[in-house]
């Protein structure tokens, strides 16, 4: 099947507009007879299933969690971009639109990152209008701070818990439609399996995860908004029941996986500590605005500190390589992710790591409190304030902007970041690939849609920070509401849709056996020692650093794994109750496959984009040296994978990316 | 650390509980409480045992999963901590550590230590947000100040993780705290005005069809709260209802 976006044509500040005047409308008397199935209730899909409902469409959404506040967009810290120039510093729609796909390495769709850019001034609105609180300057109105690779103040932020006040907002929202008998919310439920009836995506198979029960549920559409896959690597910074299952089930049924090997490594994360460790955990990039990352200049420093001779505070200024500043001096600490985090793995990698497993850098606050304390003095009027007293005051200040993060670090390490400097290190943390969507977010199979981190379209390579919420939020109140309406405009006359169908009976039956298969399996070894063998693999061979002959390698031993799981995996207890194991289960083995793909995806892109570095192609000499190399030439596409049983034998479609307001440029932040 | 646990384990909603003791052995103090039930649970499957059921998934102490009760406490002896955020650190080799799920008539036990919490759901359902329409066509945002005070305070409400740890924690199974926090995020901005009087009634009243006691104000609810949600929000729900009822 050939790939159609279904960009519409026309200025790209005008095609939103343009295509929204000319889209079919749903009369709100017939959407009373349209159902619409959403999985997943974290941003994506708890906006978009209010939204929905909001409209008078039937909704069903499902959500493995017991609450769909506990969606794993929950434990989002930072912030979420938006376009409003407040700050008067110069932001528009065209400049977040140029930050992101600049920001993206030029791998994503133009027209949807355009659409992301003009409805994000919206969402902030709209959230507002929600009880979303915000924080405010004193004048009352809200404020913003700045966030990595860029250089305007567009970030929206409650604390450093703005994921869960977004996501308490459309939670909010929700229960409204619940309460209004618009939304029937399916807590601890699991999606196991579309159901395609003449082509069409027409309902899923789920289980019960109480009571074990497998249903099925029929809709006139599907969304999927289960969220990103992150956790193919055992260690990430997402939840442990993030999964790819959903996505992986309708990719097995039709729907094309795009770009599977683009992966965010996040830079400010704790660093692992032992082999126990079950999750990374992120310390939220904003950090960056306030904290100098460094390392040690000198070996026999690293070496002190690692032995506990010396402290890091002992190091005067010039013992230390503030690198980051040292080789991007325009952007410094502020440079995308993807670049903070090589640097980081670079200077680890070269021996300058420093703590016991040599993978931390430090991210310091002592300029900062200082800065800050003399501003206090100054504005309190304090003459000749003491040090101790400049670091009271400093400290405060620091507390107040981010005391959770440094509250949460102490409990976890066990030091005091005010006092000592935080150590970090990159994690795996976001997933920009995901299933392929045309413009109106609809996937390979017609009616099925996917939105948030679920799908690929609007971050290319590289995810800038507080673009995720943006977006997740954009799918789901803004976008999807319009397309999902030009699709069901042709479904009024069809009626409900029965569950009594072969395609239904089939679908549950195979769901069926797949659980039968583990709980009588009888193997020897736990789900979790496979997962973590995947992890491993995926690490280092398919991780931030990559090259031809690992990746050959990663695809042959993650074949070797699945096999080995398929004989070997032990799943205690049985089908019908309560099972986490068997929940495990399940979502290691779509992992498996997706692992295997992602190696191959990543075998196939013989360039180095975002986060993701190909040893094979960096710039050998010029003022670039040493830098990741793209190749436009060759890789200006986003490859979108079709099943063909083994992932081995997935089929390459190719969606060239045009860039008409863009021009493509070296990526360049020194 | 070698330790001995003694957990509550029970099949199903309708099957009895009983308590049942475990052993781990090298237990690091850097582990998470949860990280420790890991390794529990791996060497159960190990041996063809069914493992511990419990609630968890962010492991960062913000979706309010996590719920056990430790050694008589709801997430456990440290303060200001939800269960996944609690360090083996906080405990001393040769320990017995007691493991209960959160207990209330209104949180029944599912298997183990999972409970249904979704009575909460329902609270929030009875009033739990403002009626605003989500197609976007609201007006700036920007356009209605609200005080620096006013909104930090209503942050300060917001950042409730629905755990129920002030439910369990409480000799009356009050749910006070919980709602008292919500009803306050709306209550202190401009926005949650305009239905105040019916959300507060509205919320009060599926907290008591629901099955949770009274506030008899002995605040361990405060103490036992992972993110510090302070009683006063219970006095501001108080005042609210009673406003809403002249
Ligand atoms: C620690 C952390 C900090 C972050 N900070 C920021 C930030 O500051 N700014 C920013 O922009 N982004 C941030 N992100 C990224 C952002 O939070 C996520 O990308 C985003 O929230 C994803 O939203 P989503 O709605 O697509 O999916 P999710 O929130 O992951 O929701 C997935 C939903 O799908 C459900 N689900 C999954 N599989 C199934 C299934 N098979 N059956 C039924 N239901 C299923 C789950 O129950 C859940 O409801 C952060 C991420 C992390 C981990
Ligand atoms: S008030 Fe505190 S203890 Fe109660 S549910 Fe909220 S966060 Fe948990
Ligand atoms: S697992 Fe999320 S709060 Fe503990």
């Amino acid at each position: 099947m050939a790939l159609n976006s279904k960009v519409p044509k026309g200025p790209i500040k005008d095609k939103w507009t343009d295509y929204k005047n000319h889209i079919n409308l749903v009369n709100p008397a017939n959407k009373r007879h349209i159902d619409v199935i959403v999985v997943g209730t974290g941003l994506a899909g708890g906006s978009a299933s209010a939204t929905l409902a909001e409209l008078g469409y039937n909704v069903k959404a499902f959500a493995y969690q017991d609450s769909p506040r506990r969606a794993h967009s929950i434990a989002a810290q930072g912030g979420i971009n938006a376009a409003k120039n407040y700050q008067g510093d110069g932001d528009s729609t065209y400049r977040l639109f140029y930050d992101t796909v600049k920001g993206g390495d030029y791998r994503s769709r133009e027209a949807n990152v355009y659409r992301l850019a003009e409805v994000s001034a919206n969402i902030i609105d709209q959230c507002v209008a929600q009880g979303v609180p915000f924080a405010r300057d004193y004048g009352g109105l809200l404020d913003n701070r700045s966030f990595g690779g860029v250089l305007v103040s567009r970030t929206f932020y409650a604390k450093g818990q703005t994921g869960q006040q977004l996501l308490l907002g459309a939670y909010s929202a929700m229960n409204r439609q619940i309460a209004r008998g618009k939304i029937e919310m399916f807590n601890r439920h699991e999606m196991l399996d579309v159901v395609v009836v003449d082509g069409k995506a027409r309902g899923i198979i789920a289980r019960d995860l109480i009571t074990g029960e497998i249903e099925r549920h029929a809709a006139h559409a599907v969304v999927i908004a289960s969220g990103g896959y992150g956790n193919v690597y055992f260690l990430s910074t997402n939840a442990m029941g993030s999964n790819v299952t959903a996505s992986w089930k309708i990719h097995k049924k039709g729907a094309y996986f795009a770009n599977p090997c683009y992966t965010q490594i996040h830079p400010t994360c704790i660093p692992r500590s032992g082999d126990y460790q079950s999750k990374l955990t992120l310390m939220s990039e904003s950090l960056r605005n306030d904290g100098r990352i460094w390392v040690p200049k000198k070996m026999e420093d690293v070496m002190a500190i690692r032995e506990g001779r010396k402290k890091p505070t002992d190091l005067s200024e010039e013992e230390r390589d503030y690198y980051l500043e040292r080789r991007y001096p325009a952007f410094g600490n502020l440079v995308p992710r993807d670049v903070a985090s090589r640097a980081a793995k670079e200077r680890c990698d070269a021996g300058f790591g420093v703590n016991a497993t040599g993978e931390a850098v430090y991210l310091d606050f002592k300029s900062a409190i200082t800065r800050y304390g003399k501003e206090q003095a100054k504005i309190h009027n304090i003459e000749n304030a003491s040090d101790a007293k400049i670091y009271e005051l400093g400290q405060k200040i620091v507390e107040a902007k981010y005391g959770n993060l440094f509250q949460m670090y102490e409990k976890i390490v066990d030091q005091d970041p005010y006092k000592t400097p935080m150590m970090i290190y990159p994690a795996v943390h976001y997933t920009m690939g995901g299933i392929w969507v045309d413009y109106n977010l609809m996937t390979t199979i017609p009616g099925c849609y996917a939105i948030g981190e679920a799908n690929f379209s609007d971050h290319g390579a590289n995810r800038l920070g507080a673009s995720a919420l943006m977006q997740g939020l954009a799918d789901g109140y803004f976008v999807l509401p319009y397309t999902i309406g030009d699709y069901l405009a042709n479904d009024i006359r069809t009626g409900k849709i029965s569950t009594e169908t072969p395609e239904f009976e089939a679908a549950e039956k195979e769901v069926s056996e797949r659980i039968n298969f583990f709980v009588n399996n009888k193997g020897t070894k736990s789900v979790d020692y496979f997962h973590k063998k995947l992890g491993k693999v995926m690490w280092d061979k398919a991780g931030m650093s990559r090259n031809g002959t690992g990746l050959k390698e990663a695809m042959e031993e993650i074949k070797a794994i699945r096999e080995e799981f398929w004989k070997e995996v032990s799943v205690p207890g049985t089908a019908s109750e309560m099972n986490p194991e068997l929940e495990k289960a399940g979502r290691v083995a779509d992992f498996l496959e997706l692992g295997e793909l992602f190696a191959k995806d990543a075998l196939m892109r013989e360039e180095s984009c975002g986060g993701h570095f190909r040893e094979e192609s960096a710039e050998l000499d010029g003022p670039q040296k040493g830098e990741a190399k793209r190749d436009d030439e060759n890789f200006a596409f986003v490859a979108a994978w079709e099943y063909k049983g083994e992932p081995a034998d997935a089929v390459l479609h190719k969606e060239e990316l045009e860039f008409n307001d863009i021009e493509l440029k070296q990526r360049s932040y020194k | 650390m070698n330790l001995t646990l003694k957990i509550w384990r029970q099949k199903d909603a309708s099957s009895k509980g009983q308590m049942v003791d475990y052993k781990v052995t090298e237990i690091s103090e850097h582990m998470s409480f949860l990280e420790m039930m890991d390794v529990l649970n791996e060497q159960l499957v190990n041996s063809d045992e069914e493992p511990v059921a419990f609630d968890h998934d962010c492991r960062e102490g913000i979706c309010g999963m996590c719920s056990m009760y430790i050694n008589g406490e709801a997430h456990g002896p440290d303060r200001g901590v939800t269960t996944c955020q609690l360090h083996m650190r906080m405990f001393k080799d040769g320990d017995t550590i007691t493991i209960e799920p959160f207990r209330a008539a209104a949180f029944p036990v599912i298997k183990d230590l999972v409970v249904d919490r979704s009575s909460f759901d329902r609270i929030q359902h009875a009033g739990g947000y403002i009626s605003v329409n989500t197609s976007g066509n609201t007006q700036d945002a920007n356009s209605i100040p609200i005080s620096k005070h006013a909104a930090d305070t209503a942050m300060d409400a917001a950042t409730c993780i629905g755990c129920g740890a002030c439910v369990a924690t409480c000799k009356n199974s009050s749910a006070m705290l919980f709602v008292g926090a919500k009803v306050s995020q709306y209550a202190l901005l401009p926005q949650g005005q305009v239905e105040a009087a019916d959300r507060v009634r509205n919320m009060v009243a599926q907290m008591d069809l629901e099955g949770f006691g009274n506030c008899t104000n002995t605040g361990a609810c405060e103490v036992e709260c992972p993110k510090g949600i302070s009683l006063e929000n219970i006095a501001r729900m108080n005042r609210e209802l009673m406003k809403a009822s002249v």
